[in-house]
């Protein structure tokens, strides 16, 4: 996609470093010269944007561990203190929790973006499955890191989704004795969730540089689906273009964060939070974090507590199947007239699954959420794979430029599309 | 090597010696080295020193009541239970239960009024209510929890929910009348 380099080192310094460690061209290469589709819209901002939410949570976190105190007895006070004594300690804090947030509502839009557009198709494929593992790790660090504040929600959410691998037969037993390193979730459970979470976020880093590779392999996908055929017509150079445009939606983004960050900080947390860790007591409604809520709706519709446990672990292992489960050829679901009714039904499902996921498990919401966990299944399973063979699809632009430049002539696009020689338009 | 290729049945090098040594001693090594890494894990001396046995005075308890008591970090019930209670007990017919069992195989004969089990939902771990006067006890009188609805009835066995089984019974002995000792 990128093609050969064209970066030419002008001082003296940088050709001497560019025959020793090629580091400036390869930045060069990657986000300068590296050629974007033109028709790319706002929803492709996202990239960036969580690039930045996770450098954010990186600094806050690395700030608030030199101030807090991994230990049963000492880690809830030494939060408050946190958000009493240190100098700004409030703030860090509210970034780190409010920011766990932004980064899964960014991840979240960069997902349905991806699901919308096709991008999980070929030659994405493996893009898209580093991408599933990227999301497997937040929630991996999202969850432990919730633990660390040890009040009652820490704990009990804890014990909850721990208990989860305890379903699994003969070994289940096992498995959680060495995650609590006891018999019960207690201190060493905290010092070791303490541990990985401060790993986790580094290594979400190294799948991040890979994710970022394998698509400056393939190259952007775009609204239209349609491949970059020619690149000086269908792209134009990442800067300045692409980087002014991440700018701007980052800039909007990060003021949405702070409305949250200093007029709402609690809004998304739970009051009992703010109650230390008491083991005899469980919480009336434990609910976990809103951003596993349709997972967690997924797990209680199911009257088998194993098979509401793998059943959970489906809902994700399906994503990383799904490029051969969408038998399309067609990449964008502008023009999947049937496939694009089933994505926004399918977005409902999860907005659903989500609400579900915070009533108490009882009565109709059982019934609500074993309906919605099933449509969420069909999406990927029924609808996606029978779509591709029966569906007609709209005809597809030429090409990215003609997509774009046919709208600006007099707004027609389809006296361009018509006068453009029948090419096949998919790639496959 | 190219002398090797040109006859691929000639007699295995001094290389290939090498490569299958120190491959075999390389996989060994790792093996051995990740035990202890996963050792670590486990519950260390001072936790299991914690879980030794402990005595329990039944006295203070009075009928139709309960308590709850902590042993290795895991809540225990202490129940003593109604002539009615028992009765409902024991009277269910086995094959209608989830997990069957009988209300005699959860408690030491001849102490049928005294009920001990853990407090924790075989669910996923949750602190089902019931053991104190003015809980919610469900359905079936026993203990209901209320993180996913799981029912249990006056032996603490599973009647309704996503629990798959029943509240199981600790290791516990009586050594008098009024004593037990868990673990």
């Amino acid at each position: 996609m990128s093609g050969p380099s064209s970066y030419v080192p002008k001082l003296g310094i940088a050709k001497w470093l560019d025959a020793r460690l090629p580091l400036p061209r390869l930045m060069y290469d990657s986000f300068i010269a590296y050629p974007v589709p033109r028709n790319l819209n706002y929803f492709w901002t996202f990239g960036g944007i969580l690039m930045l939410m996770l450098v954010s949570q990186i600094l806050t976190g690395v700030i608030l561990a030199m101030h807090y105190t991994p230990h049963a007895t000492l880690a809830f006070t030494s939060v408050e203190g946190i958000m009493r004594d240190v100098e700004y300690g409030w703030l860090m804090r509210y970034m780190h929790a409010n920011g766990a947030s932004m980064f899964f509502i960014a991840v979240y839009i960069h997902i349905f973006r991806g699901l919308y557009y096709g991008s999980y198709k070929a030659p994405r494929e493996v893009l898209w499955i580093l991408g599933v593992i990227i999301f497997l790790l937040m929630m991996a660090t999202a969850f432990m890191g919730y633990v660390l504040p040890w009040g009652q929600m820490s704990f009990w959410g804890a014990t909850v989704i721990t208990n989860l691998f305890s379903a699994f037969p003969i070994v289940g037993e096992t498995i959680v004795t060495f995650l609590w390193g006891g018999y019960s979730v207690d201190n060493p459970t905290l010092t070791r969730f303490f541990s990985l979470h401060f790993l986790l976020p580094f290594m979400i880093f190294g799948v991040v540089i890979l994710h970022v590779w394998a698509l400056h392999v393939t190259g952007q996908n775009n609204p239209t689906g349609v491949e970059v055929k020619a690149v000086a017509k269908d792209t134009i150079p990442f800067t300045p273009y692409a980087t002014i445009k991440d700018a701007f939606a980052l800039v909007l983004f990060f003021a949405f964060f702070a409305y949250f960050l200093f007029f709402i900080p609690n809004y998304l947390g739970h009051a009992d939070n703010y109650i230390p860790a008491n083991p005899a007591v469980t919480p009336a409604h434990i609910v976990p974090e809103w951003y596993f809520l349709p997972f967690y709706a997924i797990l209680r519709a199911v009257p088998d507590k194993l098979g509401g446990v793998l059943l959970m672990f489906a809902a994700i292992a399906v994503l990383v199947v799904l490029p051969w489960l969408d038998t399309s050829r067609v990449r964008s679901m502008s023009y999947r007239p049937l496939a694009r009714q089933c994505f926004w039904a399918f977005a409902v499902t999860c907005v659903m699954l989500g609400w579900l996921g915070s009533r108490p498990a009882e009565g109709i919401y059982v019934t609500l959420s074993q309906l919605f966990t099933a449509l969420y299944f069909a999406y990927f399973l029924i609808a996606l794979p029978l779509l591709g063979l029966f569906e007609t699809p709209k005809k597809l632009p030429g090409s990215i430029a003609e997509s774009v430049l046919g709208k600006m002539k007099g707004g027609s696009g389809a006296v361009v599309g018509a006068a453009a020689p029948a090419e096949p338009n998919t790639k496959g | 090597m190219a002398e090797a290729k040109s006859s691929p049945a000639s007699e295995p090098t001094r290389r290939d010696m090498l490569f299958l040594a120190t491959g075999a001693m390389g996989a060994a090594g790792v093996i051995a080295l990740a035990v202890p890494f996963v050792r670590t894990l486990a519950p260390n001396a001072q936790t299991i020193a914690a879980g030794a046995p402990i005595e329990v005075d039944l006295t203070p308890i009075p009928e139709g009541q309960g308590i709850k008591l902590f042993w290795r970090g895991k809540l225990i019930f202490v129940r003593s239970r109604t002539k009615a209670e028992i009765e409902e007990a024991q009277k269910v017919n086995l094959a209608s239960l989830p997990d069957p069992q009988a209300d005699s195989a959860r408690v030491k004969p001849g102490k049928e009024n005294w009920l001990v089990i853990y407090g924790s939902c075989t669910h996923l771990g949750c602190i089902p209510g019931g053991s104190a006067a003015g809980e919610v006890r469900g359905d079936y009188n026993g203990w209901f929890c209320p993180c996913h609805g799981s029912h249990y009835d006056t032996s603490g066995r599973i009647r309704k929910g996503p629990a798959p089984t029943n509240l199981p019974v600790p290791p516990y002995a009586f050594l008098s009348d009024t004593k037990i000792r868990i673990g």
